[in-house]
């Protein structure tokens, strides 16, 4: 199946910090969108859909806040919905503009939403929600404590330390000192991400993403209108998605179909978007990365999952740079989830800034001559992953 | 400027129907002290917790099989750190494959010092025995905290 190119014209990202007090969620989401809507150049009587990103409500703590942020992108009279697919939700918003356009409906889409994660005090009792009320909810779950046990299984089948862990810290870290809208980007060393205390064995302090208010909006073109108009842009020329089962649990075992300690559905994911872009040596082809990862280890099984290393070969080539801005393919040259955590909207993010990376504009932390670029989000209990691959 | 901020709590309270397959399966802890997981009547596997259904074959499943009190640790992770409405650090907990289950079930792991976090983790490491214990007859509620697991 050859799908008709779809192009992205616009970009906004607000500043992300802890709080935002100079803006309500309304402000923070329209702080985005004038962005775009900018460097688009476009009228908002241009935008013929609105997909808007919003993941829990009791994250932002206004329920179904997408009533209130129909204002703040322009929304009325047009096309509306809102995707929820937890930290996914950027991502599958980014796909649900896509397919306006891919489908024929529309020739402009408009996604955007904004999270104001600082202003959550309990944001692991919300995550906490997530799970079932018989079996699961009792237990103290979250998603620090759930994506911790993934890493001790992923220790111990491929052998990776804390101090591993840590180098991802350090190289996110790094990357995000050189762009201006990261949350955290105060470059740390492995002795002080060691240092930092104890959160959810072996999850440190710094191996955790910190919790950032802030928005973003991206606009999505048909090829048709972008020509029509002498536009820019660059091109979604992949798009996936693949589901996993619900129960923790069931990834462990006698008999398992995926491993708790891998992102076997992530994998999926990116099979379908690379069949789909014609990529069939992602570690020849892919120039550059941005990998859904809240914690530091989870970036080793989704570096894998992309297919840029074996099974249990991140590690190494981490601690080597090959992930490292310089080195063979940047992963998280933004800094990644890791430095900065609207929930909303990070994974939307990943696109933008892959989006950047190969339209040449991502600034301070440009890789090179990035021409194609890959990005993913992950929701839910390890379990909603969507990729996407974007070209020059 | 001066900037204003507003406090806000949510307290919402269900009450949630735990369905059939559920409550069957913790009135077995509450009256019996004993657990039990559903067989897959396709694959044959054994789901703990128990479902009324496999999300692999989506066929009901057809039969309880006990299973434990005897098992061995699938992952854990112990919380140093205190997070509102979570229980006070520090606790262990994680997933334990039950002797005749096919998949792990949840609980707290109780009797280890986590003092020391990298000793504590030691103790818990993957592939530990265990075994499952239970709150005393007059205290259990039908409920994932009647039981947890102990080193064997």
């Amino acid at each position: 199946m050859s799908a008709p190119r779809v192009g992205i014209i616009g970009i906004g990202q607000s500043e992300f910090r802890s709080r935002r007090d100079d803006s309500s969620y309304p402000d923070l989401v329209r702080e985005a969108v004038a962005k775009a809507m900018t460097e688009a150049q476009l009228d908002f009587d241009d935008i013929e859909a609105i997909v808007y990103s919003l993941s829990p409500d009791a994250m932002v703590g206004i329920g179904n806040a997408e009533r209130l942020g129909v204002d703040a992108v322009g929304g009325r009279g047009k096309r509306f919905l809102r995707i929820n697919t937890g930290g996914a939700t950027g991502i599958s918003s980014v796909a649900a503009a896509y397919y306006h356009v891919a489908a024929g409906a529309c020739d402009v889409v408009m996604t955007a939403g904004a999270d104001k994660v600082g202003e959550c005090g309990d944001s692991q009792t919300v995550l906490n929600k997530i799970w079932d009320p018989q079996y699961e909810r009792p237990l103290p779950l979250g998603t620090i404590t759930m994506l911790a046990m993934s890493g001790i299984r992923y220790a111990e089948k491929y052998g990776m330390t804390q101090e591993d862990m840590a180098q991802v810290v350090v190289k996110n870290r790094k990357h995000a000192s050189l762009n201006p809208h990261a949350h955290l980007r105060k470059e740390v060393t492995v002795d002080e991400v060691m240092a930092s205390r104890m959160i959810s064995w072996p999850i440190k302090l710094m191996d955790c993403c910190p919790q950032s208010s802030g928005g973003g909006a991206m606009i999505l073109a048909s090829e048709r209108y972008i020509k029509e108009n002498r536009l820019d842009a660059v091109w979604i020329t992949g798009v996936g998605h693949c589901s996993e089962t619900y129960y923790i649990g069931d990834r462990m075992g006698n008999g398992y179909m995926a491993d708790h300690a891998d992102a076997f559905a992530l994998k999926r994911s990116f099979e379908r978007a690379y069949k789909m872009a014609g990529i069939t040596d992602p570690r020849k082809q892919v120039d550059v990365a941005e990998l859904y990862a809240p914690f530091s280890n989870t970036e080793y099984h989704a570096i894998e999952a992309a297919g840029l290393a074996g099974l249990g070969e991140a590690v190494a080539q981490v601690n080597e740079g090959r992930f490292s801005i310089g080195g063979e393919i940047p992963v998280n040259p933004s800094g990644g989830v890791l430095c900065t955590n609207a929930i909303a909207v990070t994974a939307m993010i990943r696109v933008a800034e892959v989006a950047l990376q190969v339209s040449g504009r991502a600034g301070g932390h440009q890789v090179k001559g990035a021409k194609l670029g890959i990005a993913s989000g992950n929701g839910g209990d390890h379990q909603f992953f969507g990729t996407m691959v974007v070209e020059a | 400027m001066e900037l204003l901020k507003r406090q806000e709590d949510w307290k919402i309270t269900y009450t949630h129907a735990l369905g059939e397959v559920a409550s069957w399966f913790f009135v077995q802890i509450r009256d019996n002290a004993k657990i039990f997981g559903r067989r897959c009547g396709d694959t044959g596997r054994v789901l703990v917790p128990p479902r009324a259904f496999s999300d692999q074959t989506l066929e009901p499943t057809t039969e309880w099989v006990e299973v434990g009190p005897g098992g061995k640790i699938e992952t854990f992770t112990i919380v140093y750190e205190p997070f509102n409405n979570l229980p006070e650090p520090p606790y262990a907990f994680g997933y334990v494959l039950l002797d005749g289950a096919d998949t792990a079930l949840g609980g707290y792991f109780r009797g280890v010092d986590l003092a020391d976090p990298a000793a504590a983790a030691e103790k818990l490491k993957i592939g530990t025995r265990v075994v499952t214990k239970f709150a005393d007859k007059d205290k259990r509620k039908g409920d994932m905290l009647d039981f947890w697991f102990e080193l064997a």
